[in-house]
């Protein structure tokens, strides 16, 4: 039971070694206003009743969470000063920071713990971040003890990030729980306990934050000002980073900008830090129409589709190699797999197996969709690859992303390019595409439609599972069989980059990305 | 009082379209496959089942059509344009925010359209062979066949990137610290790109209309009468010619005026200009049929005024139109 304690207060204390020689060698200067960048509007800055990295960025900024994590995916303390999972994993207990008060003054309670646990269970899209979480007890001020009905070692991460942010009970607790959602004070006025304070979010424009004075940290934040630009644009965006008007973005996955940016002097590009976000690139499978029925066919496909050139011509290098359904940054990543490179042979020897002899040059029919017009090229590609083996594939446009989405939750569709997030644990964000109680559930569901009773059993066990090495290697059986099914062929991870002047010190370079406390960013002389 | 009544007839006409049109539009949308809950599931990264219904029940979304179509027209009918789905917030308030931004660009460029257009059609008719009339024909055919958005982000390339005067984005800069004429020499500054950009299209147009005008009036008979009086060239094009020239320019513009309107959406788009143009593309991306709709309505309502202002202009210019009703 103190084992956790303890090793968390050892990592602490090694860390903060760490960060006191860091910061002779290159001292952090308080002040200063960083300008960085929203590639689109925020519907809301309240992380605790929807997700997305949109909201993330400002939402880390103004509520703080019980947890963060380092860049090797280490838990660290922030709102909770130690933690403490009981050896049954029934019981998660947090010990607050004593000093930790709202913008409004207010000190931060585990009565706020405990509100915004609820507010998150009733309202936040991610339903199996605290399903687990039966009640929450305050035995005082600054204990907040989890009752789980389960052991639930995904907890750690959702409580971390913007997937936990702390609400003051007296502020959003002034009607129902399932109201907090369209809250007034989610877009105004917003009152958390982070780092920067709200000044102004003007829709469209965009929203500009000020350092927070009583922070529980002592002398943080560092930057006394930040401004989100929101700029949808993505030319508009490459021109602001390259003269100097922005100081730092996030989440650019565009190749032709991250390749021009990264030739501009003064200017650092890097993919570090999205390993919790985990964002994935796919061709979709829907393994209960058709030849695709047949695994032997999804892995002729998968031989004759090249991951090469889909990361090196189509993402111009910028985006690496995955495998599995979980991001090659995670330490449950498994890359011993089953790979298909490049063999026509094979592949074509698999569809005469599987009974769809070639007749004048083609076997059957199949269509491939998209969702939005950056990733046209790859089903394009996926059209001509599929050519050389005998499949005539249709293209299908959708006029937007809405239409795109009903052809997936409701399974209409052969193939189709798609992009999925992990979202910290596995449980969150990966179990949803391969369990079979979850299939044709709206999009981002299992729209593959596929079911393996092994792997769900599997992951059932994942989920429950407190020892770390045990887990990982149930998560290794299960990617493992899904790279020898091919519900999904993985191909690149979606090349998620940060964007920063050699101005910035320190720029959040975790898991997290950007939506993640930014309390030790600052802007140099 | 033919005037007023003419007036009230339009303005009565122009509600019964407005009504027929809303109504249109909210049954295509109802059309469309998908809905916003899937744009909203978007921008959280995924979502259950369970919230995607609770999203639709949340809006009436699960209401069958008539309903649905019901409820919309009634709250139309009290001026209620509704509440926005994706932004959270009601949708008179979203529009009015970013109205003075649209009404700031579109009246600029059309404004810098029509005098620079009328000045250079008329250099380019007093010398209808001359390098600068030539120049003139090369530039209107420019400015009207390449697209808006390329334009405006080959002016943002040279003069925000090459030579940077001008800021790229946005319509302030937050960190710049002042009084009232440090904030508008900002929003200035920031306008330039845009409004050229929205400009050049129409420019060419009235600068092709005037110039041909121009050369016909300057070959009419009282203009050779006005020279033969031995007034100064100066004198006869710009006080006699250039008058009755004009008039046909202004209904143009005025024609246009809905043109003009349109053409911001992407102008807007390219210089994250924060006005009803970007709010109109972000929420039919987004789906959000209450904003799209409201846009819709505050559009038409802009260019009902623009063309009534067109009118008065006319009347202004032209005294033979004074006395009549329409």
């Amino acid at each position: 039971m103190m084992k956790h304690l303890v090793k968390g207060m050892i990592v602490s204390t090694v860390l903060a070694t760490i960060a006191a020689g860091h910061a002779l060698a290159d001292d952090p200067v308080r002040g200063g206003t960083l300008i960085t960048v929203l590639g689109s509007n925020p519907r809301t800055l309240n992380g605790a009743v929807q997700s997305g990295i949109v909201t993330g960025y400002p939402t880390a900024q103004l509520f703080a969470s019980p947890l963060r994590y380092d860049e090797d995916w280490t838990p660290q303390p922030y709102l909770a000063e130690s933690w403490d999972v009981s050896d049954d994993g029934l019981t998660v207990t947090l010990n607050l920071v004593k000093n930790a008060v709202f913008h409004d003054g207010q000190p931060v309670t585990s009565a706020d713990i405990a509100f915004s646990v609820e507010v998150i269970k009733a309202n936040h899209p991610f339903k199996t971040m605290f399903a687990p979480v039966e009640t929450v007890e305050t035995p005082d001020e600054h204990t907040a003890v989890l009752k789980l009905s389960r052991p639930h070692p995904a907890l750690m991460l959702a409580m971390s990030g913007q997937l936990m942010s702390i609400l003051p009970r007296h502020i959003y607790g002034d009607g129902p729980i399932e109201a907090v959602k369209t809250h007034p004070r989610n877009n105004e006025n917003v009152v958390g306990s982070g780092p920067f304070k709200l000044v102004e979010f003007k829709n469209g424009e965009h929203v500009i934050l000020e350092r927070f004075d009583d922070f529980f940290i002592e002398g943080r934040p560092y930057l006394d000002k930040i401004v989100m630009r929101i700029i949808p644009d993505i030319a508009a965006r490459t021109i602001a980073y390259e003269n100097g008007e922005l100081h730092m973005g996030a989440f650019e996955s565009n190749p032709q900008m991250v390749n021009r940016l990264k030739k501009v002097d003064g200017l650092e590009v890097t993919p570090e830090g999205y390993g919790a976000i985990g964002p994935l690139d796919w061709l979709a499978m829907n393994t209960q129409r058709g030849p695709l029925k047949d695994v032997r066919v999804r892995k002729a496909i998968a031989y004759a589709v090249d991951k090469n050139f889909i990361q090196k011509a189509l993402m111009q290098g910028t985006a690496a190699d995955s495998r599995t359904g979980i991001h090659p940054d995670s330490p449950f990543y498994f890359r011993e797999v089953e790979i298909y490179d490049v063999d026509l042979e094979k592949a074509n020897s698999l569809l005469d197996e599987a009974g769809f002899p070639m007749q004048d040059g083609k076997r059957f029919d199949l269509t491939i969709d998209f969702g939005w017009p950056g990733v046209k090229p790859q089903v394009e590609y996926v059209r001509a690859a599929l050519k050389k083996i005998g499949i005539a594939v249709e293209v299908r446009a959708s006029a937007d992303f809405p239409t795109w989405a009903k052809r997936m939750g409701e399974m209409d569709f052969d193939m189709s390019w798609d992009t999925v997030f992990n979202w910290g644990d596995p449980v969150i964000g990966v179990h949803r595409t391969y369990v079979s109680d979850n299939v044709g559930k709206g999009v981002w569901s299992n729209t593959q439609g596929y079911a393996n009773s092994r792997v769900d059993e599997i992951l059932a066990l994942a989920a429950v599972e407190s020892d770390a090495e045990k887990r990982k290697a149930l998560y290794q059986e299960f990617q493992t069989i899904i790279a020898d099914e091919l519900p999904v062929y993985h191909t690149n991870t979606l090349p998620y980059h940060t964007i920063y002047s050699g101005k910035v010190g320190n720029p959040p370079l975790g898991i997290w990305g950007t939506s993640t406390p930014i309390d030790m960013t600052y802007l140099k002389d | 009082m033919r005037v007023l009544q003419s007036l009230l007839i339009r303005i009565f006409y122009a509600v019964v379209l407005l009504t027929a049109v809303l109504i249109l539009n909210f049954s295509l949308m109802y059309l469309a496959p998908g809905d916003v809950a899937d744009t909203i599931s978007q921008s959280m990264g995924g979502a259950d089942k369970e919230v995607l219904d609770q999203i639709r029940a949340d809006y009436g979304l699960d209401q069958p059509f008539p309903v649905q179509l019901g409820r919309y027209v009634g709250r139309i009918l009290h001026f209620d344009l509704g509440y926005s789905f994706f932004y959270n917030d009601p949708v008179t308030k979203l529009i009015l925010e970013r109205l003075p931004a649209t009404l700031l660009l579109v009246f600029t460029a059309q404004i810098l359209a029509l005098v620079v257009g009328v000045v250079l059609g008329v250099i380019s008719a007093r010398q209808p062979n001359g390098i600068a009339s030539h120049f003139v024909t090369m530039l209107a055919l420019f400015g009207y066949s390449a697209p808006v958005f390329w334009t405006g982000i080959l002016l943002l390339i040279v003069f925000s990137l090459k030579i940077p005067w001008f800021p790229v984005a946005g319509m302030q800069d937050v960190t710049i610290e002042g009084g009232f004429v440090v904030h508008a020499l900002d929003v200035l500054r920031h306008l330039v790109l845009p409004a050229i950009t929205l400009a050049s299209i129409f420019l060419a147009l009235y600068s092709r209309l005037a110039r041909a005008t121009m050369l016909e009036t300057l070959g009419s008979d009282y203009v050779r009468t006005a020279k033969a009086k031995g007034l100064a060239e100066r004198h006869v094009v710009y006080k006699h010619a250039l008058k009755n020239a004009l008039s046909p320019v202004v209904t143009l513009a005025g024609l246009q005026f809905s043109a003009v309107v349109s053409g911001a959406v992407l102008v807007e788009a390219v210089f994250s200009w924060p006005g009803l143009g970007t709010l109109a593309f972000q929420s039919i991306i987004a789906r959000d049929t209450p904003t799209i709709l409201g846009i819709l309505f505050f559009s038409a309502l802009v260019v009902i005024v623009g063309n009534l202002l067109t009118d008065l202009v006319l009347r202004m210019i032209d005294p033979r139109l004074r006395g009549r009703g329409a």
